[in-house]
């Protein structure tokens, strides 16, 4: 029983640029990010007891950014393993620790050498044991290649074409246009997108997100507290982690998901807009889960803004466009921001409430989504300022 | 020359499958509770959580569920020279899906549902890989 909305808040955020080669540790990407959260909030340091982070085997442990930044008393700290999917989990996990009376005032990173260092896009375990003996001996191998199979399921289920994935790329690329912060910032038009190469069909290059190295950190706390700080705090209303049966060994492993012509989304909404309090027709900005174009219909469809199966044509006619009914991926998303996993869509979705996005502001955005998963699993968070 | 592509491990739960491959059978478990088919193999059956089981030898008969075609070769040296090349998800008739290549076939030809038909690729001398082709109209 969630009877938790609104009780702790997003009271600061902070991030590293995202680069190609930030020339830096992820030590230092995640110290930087995590320092920059509390500046934000005006919080010190030596207040902070909680720290949460997740990883791919290819982070740095909690306690050695809390280490870093000289928290005095580490009392909570998590390294969960996961890929996206976790990405707004471990901000639940910061309000279920101080809830619990483990922790006061925690803070949540995600810090990467993704482009310079290890490169989730490339290779993975080529030795094939375990569930990957019966994936990687047929060079089903990345994760472009693991998730074109769930997109190829979509345009066989539901006829979902090129040019509606495409309306996602070049959505995103038109917020990132605006967007300083973004490593994709030309202008893409629909020919552009169709021009692009195929990488492995359905994906062309721009149905895939960038590869990054950077950080992104948020500081979690009790809302009447983030209320005396410094910034205007965001609330949470409600969040939600999971997917459906069958999620197998790892995220690549889906050989007995249902059918994937849709992904988690569709398992955790009741649970998210129940927890919310609210439901689709009541956000003002969503910040959706697009490491491929492909995982944003799903949401969409799984979510409830629009019925199965009628992602595609929801995206074609214009709704998700900045202007439109339902502005997605306003900081350009995974796809033209910069990928930190899914964690940038948190700080996008923060700066948004507070009418800090600058440019690329949604007027009067008073109620965001954030999520973060394209496959079994997945979480989400709804958000308001 | 030696085979440089990843080659499967076999472990206590997949042993049978494998050595089934080499002797090209389609091996698959089905639970004695339930007679529900899995695969892959595991120790449990998630049906009805019995762990008896019994290894049988499928049709070897599929359908296409999703397929991909990989046109950028990953890693480069292994894949270059196999490009483009079809990897499916294929519903076997006894009802699990398995991940597999489809071979014979040109890569643009593959459309969902195509009945496909297990055939197995010597990797080395320990380890069969199955892969599937087109059931061509009129066979069988
Ligand atoms: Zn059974």
């Amino acid at each position: 029983m969630w009877n938790l909305r609104d009780k702790y808040c997003i009271a600061g955020i902070g991030s590293t640029e995202f680069s190609k080669a930030s020339g830096r540790t992820v030590l230092d990407l995640a110290s930087t990010a995590c320092l920059a959260a509390l500046d934000d909030a005006g919080v010190s340091p030596d207040e902070v007891d909680g720290i949460v982070s997740f990883h791919f085997n290819d982070s740095v442990p909690a306690i050695a950014v809390a280490t870093q930044l000289g928290v005095p008393a580490v009392r909570y700290a998590v390294d969960t393993a996961g890929g996206g999917n976790a990405a707004n989990l471990i901000v639940l996990q910061a309000v279920a620790a101080i809830e619990a009376g483990l922790a006061e005032t925690v803070l949540c990173y995600r810090a990467m050498n993704g482009r310079s260092g290890f490169r989730l896009g490339g290779g993975r375990d080529m030795s094939a044991h375990g569930i990957t003996q019966y994936t990687a001996p047929f060079g089903w191998i990345t994760y472009p290649q693991a998730m074109a199979m769930w997109c190829r399921r979509h345009m066989i289920e539901y006829g979902t074409t090129a040019e509606q994935l495409g309306q996602v790329a070049i959505t995103a690329r038109a917020n990132a246009v605006l967007n300083e912060r973004a490593m994709q910032r030309l202008p893409m038009s629909m020919d552009d997108y169709l021009a692009s190469r195929f990488i492995v069909d359905p994906f062309r290059l721009y149905d895939i997100c960038l590869e990054s190295d950077g950080a992104c950190a948020v500081l979690v706390t009790r809302a009447d507290r983030a209320r005396d700080l410094r910034q205007r705090p965001v609330h949470i209303m409600g969040g939600a982690y999971g997917g459906g049966p069958n999620q197998g060994e790892d995220l690549f492993d889906a050989l007995r998901w249902p059918d994937h012509s849709h992904n988690y989304a569709r398992y955790i909404a009741a649970d998210l807009w129940g927890k919310a309090g609210v439901g689709p027709a009541d956000v003002d900005v969503a910040e959706i889960y697009d490491c491929f174009t492909y995982s944003v219909l799903m949401q969409l469809e799984g979510l409830g803004f629009c019925r199965e199966g009628e992602g595609g044509p929801f995206v074609a006619d214009g709704n998700i466009a900045r202007d439109g009914p339902l502005p997605v991926n306003t900081h350009g998303g995974l796809l033209s921001e910069a990928y930190i996993h899914g964690f940038n869509h948190v700080i996008e979705a923060v700066s948004q409430l507070r009418g800090h996005a600058g440019a690329r502001q949604v007027p009067d955005a008073e109620i965001a989504l954030t999520t973060a998963g394209a496959m079994t699993c997945g979480s989400a968070l709804v958000l308001r300022r | 020359m030696t085979y440089a592509k990843p080659l499967p491990v076999p472990d206590a739960d997949s042993a049978h499958f494998w050595a089934g491959c080499r002797s090209h059978r389609l091996l698959l478990q089905r639970c004695r509770s339930c007679g529900t088919h899995r695969y892959p193999a595991g120790p449990v059956c998630p049906a009805c959580r019995s762990r008896a089981v019994d290894w049988i030898e499928a049709s070897g008969r599929a359908t296409v569920f999703s397929w991909i075609v990989v046109r950028h070769p990953v890693p480069r040296d292994l894949y270059q020279d196999e490009v483009p090349y079809v990897v499916a998800l294929v519903t076997l008739a006894e009802g699990p899906r398995m991940a597999t290549n489809i071979i014979g076939c040109d890569p643009d030809a593959v459309t969902a549902g195509m009945a496909v038909e297990v055939v197995f690729r010597e990797a080395t001398a320990e380890i069969a890989l199955p892969c599937f082709r087109p059931v061509l109209a009129g066979a069988r």
